[in-house]
């Protein structure tokens, strides 16, 4: 029985579900400050870019343990 | 006519089904190996029992080295004869002005000038590693887990080495602590605050490696799909998708750049100025 390939299908989609929702809620407040005030458009931009690019990290430490998963 | 397409496309993922296409040659083109451009093979060098074959990522580490040498010896030979940039000099000023100003001055603050040499050159070796690795039949130095070890090894020691040249060796770890915190919970602190030493600079080494690969296994396994299913009309969507994911690779090789420079001039500020 090869569930190996399984788990590391059903492990990379549920860590993508959570990255996505974690960088959808995160990009729509920073879309939301840039609104209100323009002029705080590049830190914001800066600040959303970084935070984007932490939680990315974390989803791609579950991918990592995936693709172990299924070179096994 | 469409049926009949659709009909081709479920034949063959059928026929590659019961034949067990194998997946080997993704690995073989993401992974180090012995030969270079697939054309000829490195030698093996093994020295005191410790395999130092100069492999193909060494090969492109040297050539980043290279392109670096050139370019940067360049510039700073042309600030000698005239402080107002021209041409190169001019450009990557620009580059060496946004890593200074916007990356380390607000991170570190005071004393930053002593972090910068470093940072800049973590900063442009990533840049142009992972740029080497997007040319068709470059291989990218930084998808190899060893290489962005390193990296975060030697950031680490400079974190470290930051840290207690400026707050003293017992006064560092002192200042790790947060303070206004009940006795008891002292040494749970220490435990958590020494194990986030090392954390840090192992998900900055995961994150490089991660992205860097996972771009790459995309795009072959989208191209591969044209091998796998042998019809031709499964071409324009294949390259169309491949050729989406390569510029959002391009995008990636800049960011995961600059999130490096940034993490490590972050921590290197969060140890030497420790009290915020």
């Amino acid at each position: 029985m090869e569930f190996a390939y399984l788990a590391a299908g059903f492990g990379a989609a549920l860590t993508i579900i959570g990255g996505a929702f974690g960088i959808g809620k995160l990009a729509s407040s920073a879309m939301e400050a840039s609104g209100r005030q323009p002029e705080a458009a590049g830190d914001i931009r800066t600040s959303m870019i970084i935070a984007a690019a932490l939680i990315e990290g974390i989803s791609l430490f579950a991918l990592v343990i995936c693709i172990l998963l299924a070179l096994k | 006519m469409v049926l009949d397409t659709i009909q081709e496309v479920h034949d063959s993922l059928n026929v590659a089904a019961e034949k067990g296409e194998d997946t080997s040659w993704i690995l073989h083109h993401i992974l180090d190996s012995k030969e270079i451009f697939g054309l000829f093979t490195l030698p093996e060098i093994h020295l005191f029992g410790i395999d130092l074959t100069i492999t193909n990522h060494v090969v492109f580490m040297w050539l980043a080295m290279i392109i670096l040498g050139i370019i940067f010896s360049k510039v700073s030979r042309s600030y000698k004869k005239s402080l107002v940039p021209k041409g190169l000099t001019n450009l990557m000023e620009i580059f060496i002005i946004f890593v200074r100003d916007d990356i380390v001055k607000p991170t570190i603050g005071k004393g930053y000038e002593k972090f910068l040499p470093y940072l800049l050159t973590v900063f442009f070796f990533i840049l142009t590693c992972n740029f080497l690795g997007l040319i068709p039949g470059g291989a990218t130095a930084t998808s190899n887990i060893s290489v962005t070890a390193t990296l975060a090894t030697i950031s680490f020691v400079v974190i470290q080495a930051g840290g207690i040249m400026k707050n003293g060796f017992f006064g560092y770890f002192k200042g790790l602590m947060p303070h206004g915190l009940p006795t008891w919970l002292l040494p749970i602190m220490f435990v958590v605050e020494v194990l986030g030493l090392f954390t840090k600079p192992f998900a900055l080494a995961i994150r490089l490696f991660a992205n860097m690969s996972a771009g790459h296994i995309v795009i072959l396994a989208l191209l591969g799909l044209i091998f796998i299913l042998k019809t031709y009309f499964v071409i324009p969507v294949s390259i169309g998708f491949a050729l989406f994911i390569y510029l959002l690779e391009i995008l990636v090789a800049l960011i995961q750049a600059y999130i490096f420079t940034m993490l490590s001039s972050l921590f290197i500020g969060m140890a030497v100025h420790q009290d915020h």
